[in-house]
């Protein structure tokens, strides 16, 4: 009996998550039938213009995840290397709890932070302007999906089979080869896995970029410089008219975003698939 | 004893004067009234909604007020769908949005909308057509207008606000506001980032002008409550609450407290103007 509630509960949310699908398609299709989707995706953004291009928001999001991405992978790397063997055991401890107490603070509460003490840093020391900019909300990205990546690094490094490692001691191995050249190939398949919900986790990241990203719709030319991420545009125009055209388009916001998200989610089952054969 | 005794008969009188002049009879709409009362939308109105809201709370603990922000395309849209029982709005809504809703609107506050600076600028005064140029992006420094040499950080509203709304139509006359403008989400927002950024422009709602932002002097105009209130600053509105048909209920008593003496007495507390 319990299992039919089970399995019902099951069917359920795999359904939900395909009718959202489904939705967003729906309320997007004038879009398409119109053939206005491929002008949205590549014009830019003036709605006193009656141009509803997302291609700003597109390298926007692209540009702050990717950068988040490229600054927390080596130090989420090296945290893994610490807290998984480098470090001695009550250190590893210690960073460990640090590491899962930082994954449970409110999105909110860094970027709060961050508007009081990295944008003015910004403003006065590194990049000029406001302040407020892709480079800006990248660092803060970093540090938000660093404890994702480095849970996801520690197991995998920790999960190598025991007499791996015990033969690695028995040939007079140091601990860093023993890392470098048994634990690190291993764990590879969750290295990958982290790095990509690493990305969606940094890609779908709404409150960040739009509290510091600072949200204007010219395309970015540089880190620098202030840009809008697909997520942050779709809050600020969630507001505007039901009938509008500004309102339609983030349809086609929300559909590239889901698409994004799926491939991740299949990449991901991809190489935590294949892992397992491996084993 | 006896003075002690007269001290406090004193501040007893005292009170009851005070307390007396506060409510008025103001508030005898909501004797014995109970329930939850939904109020979101503009953000420029969130100060005197908190205020009443607690005043009447204090005296009515069986009443329940809530009061959230999201701007003016917000209260419209929600209080038309019937999510929320009051709207606000910082413009007037338009006749297409009051037929498709069947919305009821009152007006109980008149606000300026300022161009606002950091106070450390020294550029405290500006032309429209310089307004217009720094906003299309035309003047880029300060310097260009007697300033520091450092480039100037624009700050705009999101596309449903009403005080860009007002702003837009009033100040840059329509003109364009340059793409690389940064864009934040309510009143209190820009007054942060403004009262951060040395280099920064924005506009705020009058009322929400306090030490950490200066107001920037337009055309010769300085935006103040009596400037506003004379017709001489222009870029002005109305607040406007709004509810789906006729208010009724504790809509109706939290609408007509807005308009009485004591309701117009907390706007213009807030740095608003008095609709009477």
């Amino acid at each position: 009996m319990s299992a039919h509630i089970f399995r019902l509960a099951a069917f359920a949310s795999g359904f939900l998550t395909i009718a959202v699908f489904v939705m967003m398609l729906v309320l997007g299709w004038p879009l398409f039938t119109s053939g206005q989707f491929f002008a949205i995706l590549t014009g830019e953004w003036r709605p006193s213009n009656e141009l509803f291009g997302i291609f700003p928001m597109l390298v926007g999001s692209a540009l702050v995840s990717v950068l988040a991405l490229c600054f927390s992978l080596p130090v989420s790397l090296g945290t893994a290397f610490v807290v998984a063997t480098l470090a001695p055991r009550p250190l590893r401890r210690a960073v460990q709890l640090m590491v899962r107490f930082m994954a449970g603070i409110p999105t909110v509460i860094y970027g709060f932070v961050a508007i009081f003490l990295l944008v003015p840093f910004m403003r006065e020391q590194l990049t000029g302007g406001s302040g407020l900019n892709i480079l800006t909300a990248s660092l803060v990205l970093a540090l938000l999906i660093a404890p994702t990546m480095i849970v996801f690094f520690v197991s995998g490094l920790q999960n190598v089979e025991e007499r791996y490692r015990l033969a690695v001691d028995a040939l007079g191995g140091r601990p860093v080869q023993k890392l470098l050249y048994l634990q690190l190939p291993q764990a590879w398949p969750e290295i990958t896995a982290g790095i990509i919900m690493g990305l969606g986790r940094a890609m779908g990241d709404t409150l960040i970029s739009l509290m510091l990203a600072g949200n204007s719709v010219a395309a970015p030319q540089a880190a620098v410089d202030s840009g809008r991420t697909l997520t942050a545009h779709i809050a600020l125009v969630i507001a505007a008219d039901f009938d509008g055209m500004q309102f339609k388009s983030i349809f086609a916001c929300g559909l590239i975003l889901y698409v994004f998200t799926a491939i991740v989610v299949m990449l991901l089952r991809l190489i935590i698939g294949r892992s397992m054969c491996q084993v | 004893m006896m003075k002690c005794f007269g001290k406090s008969l004193m501040f007893g009188v005292l009170f009851l004067f005070i307390g007396g002049t506060a409510n008025g009879g103001d508030l005898d709409a909501f004797a014995g009234r109970q329930g939850i009362l939904k109020i979101a939308g503009g953000t420029a109105h969130i100060p005197v909604m908190k205020a009443a809201a607690e005043v009447i709370m204090s005296g009515n603990p069986e009443i329940r007020i809530t009061i959230a922000g999201g701007g003016t395309g917000i209260g419209i849209k929600q209080v038309g769908e019937g999510i929320i029982d009051i709207g606000n709005a910082g413009r007037k809504a338009t006749d297409e949005e009051v037929a498709t809703h069947g919305l009821h609107m009152v007006k109980w506050a008149i606000d300026g909308v300022a161009v606002a600076v950091n106070p450390q600028n020294k550029v405290v005064a500006l032309t429209s057509a310089q307004l217009q140029d720094i906003f299309a992006g035309k003047i880029a420094t300060w310097k260009e207008i007697g300033g520091v040499d450092r480039e100037i950080n624009l700050y705009d509203r999101d596309a449903a606000s009403g005080t860009r709304e007002v702003f837009w139509e009033k100040a840059l006359k329509k003109g364009e506001v340059a793409q690389k403008a940064n864009v934040v989400v309510s009143n209190g927002a820009m007054k942060t980032a403004i009262a951060g950024d040395p280099y920064g422009i924005g506009y705020v709602s009058v009322g929400h002008i306090d030490s950490t932002v200066a107001p920037v002097v337009l055309d010769g105009v300085e935006p103040n409550l009596e400037t506003v209130k004379s017709g001489a600053y222009k870029v002005s509105r109305g607040l406007f609450s709004l509810t789906k048909g006729e208010p009724v209920g504790l809509a109706k008593a939290f609408l007509d407290f807005l308009l009485t003496p004591t309701g117009q007495k907390i706007a213009i507390d807030k740095g608003f103007i008095s609709v009477q």
